[in-house]
Order: structure tokens, then C-alpha cells, then sequence
């Protein structure tokens, strides 16, 4: 599935979707940054409540395929610009970090 | 490449928010030098936790890569109040981050441990009102 399959499907709100065939791969929950760029793989779409600029810098480093912000905690206009430049999917979920990851499971099992 | 490649960088230490740059554009370097995604991601991860402590414990300091035939190397240097006790501070989950820095979603303690798995090879000399210096190795190509 791509991110812009996912964005599309459940309606999630476009921050920034510079890379839309980009593919997901899994999904990894967590807000401890140090936590996620350690655990994280490559491809995994990233469900957090993060909204700071760190989160540009980790999700470049872990080479995420997306950011979803989950209980649509908005993002800082900071994270929003930097996720433009630096070519970072971003997306906010009307949905807990739970439910928007057993969505992600129903598309990716 | 026979020669050894050098980047230098500063890292800012009144600019938390910018914390980062210098890890993303050796992501970028390297990149462009052709160098696997996997060592990539390595050396990238071990130097923003790297740039991460210079912000939030002494203040910034200095980052140099230095990419060889078959490893990189990454020396961090600052000017900081040191490690006093740099075993516990390689225990995952100890850490001395203020408040402010863990609602930023650091200071979990993670930050040296992960460099380290992100490295064959990891020093770390500091004296107490002195500074740190850390040296780390990412083999690759072997």
C-alpha cells in the first residue's frame, strides 16, 4: 500500500505529501525519539503524538514512509515546513495510535 | 577511494530546534558517495544521538566524519561538564536530561546505547569540567 492509498482510504488530513507512491512497509508506534530511531525500520509508517521539529529529524534518520499524528494532534508550523523540505509524508489521524494502527494492520496482513 | 574524505561540522548548542542538521547532511554526503543504506543509517542515527547530547549537556561542540576505505569515523567533541560516571551512563534508560528536553521526546536515556549499537567500535573520554570526546566506527564494504 502506498501512503497516498492510506491517506485516501481512511481519510487521514495531508500535512505534507511530498513522496505519495512511496511504499508502507509496517508500522511502529512510539514517542520517545531516541526510542523510535533506534526500533523503527525502514519503510514503517510512524504513529506518534510528536509535533515538534525533532520529528523531521528523526523520521529523515529512520526513513520512515510516513508520520501519521495520531488524535490529530496538529503538527508545529516548524515540523510542517520542515517535513516539505525534506521530503517527509505527514499526516494527522482522527483515530488513537491503536486504532489507527490496527487500520494499518487490516491493509497490510 | 584510496584517500580519506572529511567533514567537519558545528553544532549549535543555543539552538535546540536545528539539533540534526549535521547528521541529515551526512546522510546526504554519504549518500552521494554511493556508501549502502544500511551504514548509512548507522552512521546517521549514532551522530544525531551524538548531536543530541552535545545540545542538551555541554552546550554544542564540534563533529567530524571522516569516511575511509572500509569504515567511518565519527569524533564528537565538546566543551562540556563531562561524564561523571560513564558506565551508568551507557545503562539504557539513565539519564540526567532536564524536564523541558523529555517533553521534547528525548532524555530517555537511550541516547549512548543506541550509538553504540549503531557502531563496531565506541570510545568515550571525558574528564569532569573539561569536555567529552566521542569516537565512534562504522565498518562497512567488508
Amino acid at each position: 500500500m502506498t501512503v497516498k492509498e492510506l491517506a485516501d482510504k481512511f481519510s487521514f488530513t495531508v500535512c505534507s505529501m511530498p513522496d505519495p507512491d512511496r511504499k508502507i512497509g509496517g508500522v511502529y508506534i512510539g514517542d520517545l525519539l531516541s526510542w523510535v530511531m533506534g526500533r523503527a525500520d525502514c519503510d514503517d509508517a510512524w504513529i506518534t503524538i510528536m509535533s515538534n521539529i525533532n520529528v523531521a529529524a528523526v523520521a529523515t534518520l529512520a526513513d520512515v514512509s510516513c508520520v501519521i499524528l495520531a488524535e490529530n494532534v496538529a503538527p508545529d508550523e516548524e515540523l510542517k515546513k520542515a517535513a516539505t523540505e525534506k521530503n517527509i509524508n505527514l499526516f494527522t489521524s482522527p483515530h488513537s495510535a491503536y486504532e489507527t494502527a490496527v487500520k494499518l494492520y487490516g491493509e497490510l496482513k | 577511494m584510496s584517500d580519506k574524505l572529511t567533514f567537519n561540522f558545528d553544532v549549535d548548542g543555543e539552538d535546540f530546534t536545528s539539533a540534526g542538521q549535521a547528521s541529515v547532511q551526512i546522510k546526504r554526503n554519504l549518500r552521494q558517495l554511493g556508501i549502502d543504506s544500511d551504514t548509512i543509517r548507522r552512521v546517521s542515527i549514532a551522530m544525531y544521538e551524538g548531536e543530541i547530547n552535545m545540545v542538551i549537556h555541554a552546550g554544542g561542540g564540534t563533529a567530524q566524519v571522516n569516511v575511509c576505505e572500509n569504515c567511518i569515523e565519527i569524533v564528537l567533541k565538546d566543551e562540556g561538564p563531562g561524564i561523571k560516571d560513564i558506565d551508568l551512563a551507557m545503562q539504557e534508560g539513565y539519564s540526567t536530561a532536564p524536564d523541558n528536553i523529555r517533553s521534547l521526546g528525548f532524555g530517555a536515556g537511550m541516547g549512548l546505547p543506541n550509538m553504540k549499537r549503531n557502531t563496531d567500535e565506541m570510545k568515550i573520554e571525558s574528564e569532569i569540567g573539561v569536555g567529552t570526546t566521542v569516537t565512534m566506527r562504522v565498518n562497512y564494504g567488508g
